[in-house]
C-alpha cells in the first residue's frame, strides 16, 4: 500500500451536493479533494445513443430495491448531468409538513422565506430561469392546453436549460452535447478546480473510519473504467472534516458501513427514505381530438405526435399544491418524457383485453408512442423507505456492466401515500381522458415497485434526535465533522422537483461548515462570489 | 434476421426467443417458425434482436441464460400438466406452448408475488430494450439498417451527422392560464 495522502476536506460525490461545497470550500481557501464512483465526461462525449456502452449507460444508476427502485447519476456532476433542469422552488406549505412523526419535519430555523436567499444563490450561479410559452415543446403545450380544457392552470416551470442552445433531442438523460443544459460541469465544478480542488473519478468510497487526532480517513476502491462490476486498487485519503454527499441511495449505506468503526450511527441513518411521491401515468392520444377539441396543429399539419420531441418535463400544472389542502393530498403534475426503453416497459396499455405491461396490447400502444403524453405525479409520501444491511461495495450488487443492480432499500407504500397517489391518478384521468382526448393508465408498481428519479430523507435533518439523522447544521449527531449535504438531508416529500431545494440546502450550509473547518485548523473564510463571479446572491446572503 | 443464428445450443435460442416473442410479439419470420407464434403484424423483438441482446455480457444475463432455459422450460411442463396441455415433444415445452399459455405463464412468472419474479422481470426487460431502444446496436446505425423495434414505435430520424435537432419543436403560443399563486421566480408560492 502507498502512504496515506491527505487533505482538508473530502467530499464523497460530486452531485449537487458535494459540489457547491466543494466550490466554496475551495474558494474560501481549503483544500479540498472530491471522490466520485463514475467516470467524467464531458461534451461531445455525450452520445446520442441507447448502445450499451455509450454515455447513457456508463453515467446512469438503476438500483432495484424490494418495492423501490431509484434512478440517478453516476459521473463527475452526479444527477445533474443526467437530470432535466426543471428547477421549481418548493412551495410554502412543505416546510410546515409533519409527516406521520407527530411534529414539524424541518428543523425551524427553515421555512421558504428564510431558503429564499439560498434558492437565489443557487438561481443565479447555474443559472435558473423562468421560462416562456413560445419555446415551450409539443408536449408541454400539449399538457397545458388539456389543462386549459379541464379548467386546471399550468405553468412552464423555472428550468436550467439555455433554450437558445438547446436543440430538443430530448438527450438529456444521456448528458447534453450541446452544453444547452446547465449542469455542475458547467459551473461550480469547473470553478471548484479553478481554486485548486481535486475530483477523482471512479472512486468509490467504501466506509470512513477514525484518526486518532479528531479527523476521518476515507477508504475507497477504484471502480474499472468500462465494466463498474470490477474493483481495483483501494487506498484511503485522510482529512480534517468529510461531506457525505453520495445521494439519498448511497450516503446512508457508507454510513451504515462505517458504523463499525464509526461508533453507532443516529437511528434516521438509512430511515425515513423518500421516493418524492414519484408516479407516471402514460396517456396515449387521439390525434384527431387533439385537432377538434383543443385546436392544435405543428405546422406541418399533424396535430401532436411529438412525444420524442422536445427537453423532459416543461410544463407543470400546480392547482393541488395548495396549502389548505390536508396533508398526503397535495402534488404537482408534471409532463415529462422518459425514453424508450426504461421509459416504455412499465406504462400500460389502456384497455387491454390481456395483461397491459407486455404481450399484444402491449405492441399495439407502442405502435402510437409518437402520441404518448407521460404525466409525473409529486406527492407527499411517508418516508417508508428503510435501507437494509449494506452489500459487500457501493449502494448496490452490480448486475449489468454498468447502469444496472440491486439494493438494500425496502419501501411499503403506506395508506397516506396510496391516498396521494390514487387522487392524483383520478385527476389525470380526468383532464386528460375529457372529450375522448386520449386514454391513460398508471405505470405500474408490479415489476419493480415504486421507483424514484428523487430519493430523498433518508439521512434528513430536523431538530428532533430521534427522528433526524442531522442538526439544522447538516453535522451528523454524535459524528462532530461529518456533515451531509445532498438528497438524503431534505426532510421529505417536497411535492415539486427537488435538486433546486437540494441545492439551496447545500448553499445554506456551506457558513457553517466553514467554521467547523476553522475550528479544525484548516485556514479557509466563507464568501465567494457566484461561480462566473457574479456578486448579487453573495450580497442578499452576506447581508442577513 | 435468421432463426438459430447464435453460437449457443439452438434449443436454447429458441426458448429465448418464444420468451421474447411474448414480451413484444411478432410475425413469423418463415413457414414453419415455432419459436414466434405470429400473433402481431410487423416484427416483435425477436426480430428487433433480442437474444443478441440477452447474450451480450454487458447486460449480465448471458452467463446466467442456461439456467434461465432450464428453467423456463421446467415450469412449462409443469404449467401443461396443470393445465392438461399435450406438448409436442419436438421441440422445447416453453416453445411448445401456445401463445396465449406462454402470457399466462409469463404473467404468472412476473407476478408480484412469484419466488422468481427478479429473474424473469430482467428477461422481459432486455426483451423489450431489444425492441424499442435496440440497445445492442448503435441507434443511428440501426434506424438506417430499418430496425423493426425503432421503426414501429416510429422514432424520428437523425439529422445527417447521427445527431438529433429538432427545428420544429412549439407550438409557440400560451395554451393555458397559469397558476395564480405563481411567484415572480416562475415558482410556486
Ligand atoms: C433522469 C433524471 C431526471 C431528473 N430530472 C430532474 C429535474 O428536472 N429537476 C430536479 O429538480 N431534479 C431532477 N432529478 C433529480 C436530481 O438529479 C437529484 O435530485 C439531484 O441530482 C440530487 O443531488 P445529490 O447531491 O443528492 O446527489 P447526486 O446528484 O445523485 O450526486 C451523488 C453523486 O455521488 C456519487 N456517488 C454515489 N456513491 C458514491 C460512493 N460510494 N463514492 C463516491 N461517489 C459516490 C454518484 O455517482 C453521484 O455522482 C432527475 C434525476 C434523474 C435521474
Amino acid at each position: 500500500m502507498t502512504s496515506i495522502e491527505s487533505t482538508d476536506v473530502l467530499i464523497i460525490g460530486s452531485g449537487f451536493g458535494g459540489a457547491i461545497p466543494a466550490y466554496h470550500l475551495a474558494a474560501g481557501g481549503a483544500r479540498v479533494t472530491v471522490l466520485e464512483r463514475g467516470p467524467w465526461l464531458r461534451g461531445e462525449e455525450f452520445d446520442h445513443d441507447f448502445l450499451l456502452g455509450s454515455s447513457y449507460t456508463r453515467i446512469f444508476d438503476f438500483v432495484v430495491g424490494d418495492g423501490m427502485s431509484v434512478l440517478g447519476g453516476n459521473c463527475v456532476g452526479g444527477g445533474s448531468v443526467v437530470y432535466f433542469a426543471t428547477m421549481p422552488r418548493a412551495p410554502r406549505f412543505v416546510f410546515e409538513r409533519r409527516g406521520s412523526i407527530g411534529r414539524r419535519m424541518w428543523p425551524t430555523s427553515i421555512s421558504r422565506d428564510a431558503l429564499e436567499p439560498w434558492y437565489d444563490r443557487v438561481a443565479e450561479a447555474l443559472p435558473i430561469t423562468r421560462q416562456t410559452w413560445d419555446k415551450i415543446p409539443y408536449a408541454g403545450g400539449l399538457f397545458a392546453a388539456a389543462c386549459q380544457h379541464a379548467g386546471r392552470t399550468a405553468n412552464p416551470a423555472p428550468s436550467a436549460v439555455d433554450v437558445e442552445m438547446c436543440t430538443n433531442c430530448n438527450w438529456m438523460m444521456a448528458g447534453c452535447r450541446f452544453d444547452a443544459k446547465r449542469s455542475l460541469l458547467l459551473n461550480y465544478l469547473p470553478a471548484a478546480l479553478a481554486h485548486g480542488a481535486e475530483i477523482r473519478p471512479l472512486h468509490e468510497v467504501q466506509r470512513i473510519s477514525h484518526n486518532a487526532d479528531g479527523g476521518y480517513r476515507v477508504h475507497y476502491r477504484i471502480v474499472d473504467g468500462e465494466d463498474y462490476r470490477i474493483l481495483h486498487d483501494e487506498g484511503a485519503i485522510d482529512a480534517k472534516l468529510v461531506i457525505v454527499a453520495a445521494g439519498a441511495g448511497a450516503t446512508p449505506v457508507i454510513l451504515q458501513r462505517s458504523e463499525p468503526e464509526l461508533g453507532t450511527m443516529p437511528h434516521a441513518v438509512g430511515r425515513y427514505f423518500s421516493g418524492n411521491g414519484e408516479r407516471l401515468n402514460t396517456a396515449v392520444f387521439d390525434e384527431d381530438r387533439v385537432r377538434d377539441v383543443l385546436g392544435l396543429s405543428r405546422p406541418d399539419g399533424r396535430a401532436y405526435e411529438a412525444y420524442q420531441i422536445g427537453r423532459g418535463p416543461t410544463v407543470a400544472s400546480w392547482d393541488r399544491l395548495d396549502g389548505s389542502l390536508p396533508e398526503f393530498e397535495r402534488y404537482s403534475l408534471e409532463q415529462l418524457y422518459f425514453p424508450p426503453g426504461l421509459g416504455t416497459i412499465l406504462a400500460q396499455a389502456p384497455d387491454a383485453s390481456g395483461p397491459t405491461w407486455f404481450g399484444v396490447d402491449k405492441k399495439e400502444m407502442l405502435r402510437r408512442w409518437q402520441s404518448w403524453l407521460t404525466i409525473f405525479i409529486m406527492s407527499e409520501d411517508d418516508n417508508e423507505g428503510v435501507f437494509g444491511a449494506p452489500p459487500e461495495t457501493g449502494n448496490a450488487h452490480r448486475f449489468s456492466q454498468q447502469m444496472l443492480g440491486h439494493g438494500p432499500l425496502s419501501y411499503r407504500p403506506t395508506e397516506n401515500t396510496r391516498r396521494g397517489w390514487a387522487l392524483a391518478d383520478a385527476d389525470i384521468k380526468d383532464i386528460l381522458e375529457r372529450d375522448g382526448l386520449s386514454r391513460v393508465e398508471p405505470w405500474t408498481n408490479d415489476l419493480v415497485g415504486a421507483y424514484t428519479v428523487h430519493p430523498l430523507a433518508s439521512c434528513r435533518i430536523g431538530d428532533d434526535p430521534a427522528t433526524s439523522a442531522l442538526d439544522d447544521r447538516h453535522e451528523l449527531r454524535g459524528h462532530p465533522g461529518i456533515f451531509v449535504t445532498d438528497g438524503s438531508a431534505v426532510p421529505g416529500a417536497l411535492t415539486v422537483n427537488p435538486a433546486f431545494t437540494i441545492a439551496a440546502l447545500a448553499e445554506r450550509a456551506v457558513p457553517a461548515i466553514v467554521r467547523a473547518a476553522q475550528e479544525r485548523g484548516v485556514s479557509v473564510s466563507y464568501g465567494a462570489p457566484s461561480p462566473d463571479g457574479s456578486t448579487s446572491g453573495r450580497r442578499a446572503v452576506l447581508a442577513r | 434476421m435468421r432463426p438459430n443464428d447464435s453460437e449457443h445450443d439452438p434449443e436454447r435460442t429458441l426458448v429465448l426467443e418464444a420468451f421474447a416473442d411474448t414480451i413484444i410479439p411478432g410475425e413469423k419470420r418463415f413457414p414453419g417458425d415455432r419459436s414466434v407464434a405470429g400473433v402481431s403484424a410487423g416484427g416483435g423483438a425477436v426480430a428487433a434482436g433480442a437474444v443478441e441482446l440477452l447474450e451480450n455480457p454487458a447486460g449480465g444475463l448471458a452467463e446466467g441464460l442456461d439456467s434461465l432455459v432450464f428453467s423456463l422450460n421446467d415450469h412449462a411442463r409443469e404449467y401443461a400438466v396443470a393445465h392438461d396441455l399435450e406438448l409436442d415433444p419436438t421441440v422445447p415445452p416453453f416453445v411448445a406452448l401456445p401463445f396465449d399459455h406462454r402470457t399466462a405463464l409469463v404473467a404468472d412468472l412476473t407476478g408480484p408475488d412469484h419466488p422468481e419474479k427478479q429473474m424473469w422481470v430482467g428477461l422481459a426487460l432486455f426483451s423489450n430494450m431489444a425492441f424499442d431502444s435496440a440497445a445492442h446496436l448503435r441507434t443511428s446505425e440501426a434506424l438506417t439498417a430499418g430496425h423493426p423495434g425503432l421503426l414501429t414505435i416510429g422514432y424520428e430520424q437523425p439529422q445527417a451527422d447521427g445527431i438529433w435537432r429538432f427545428e420544429s419543436f412549439s407550438y409557440g403560443r400560451q395554451l393555458a392560464d397559469l397558476h395564480p399563486d405563481t411567484t415572480a421566480t416562475g415558482s410556486p408560492a
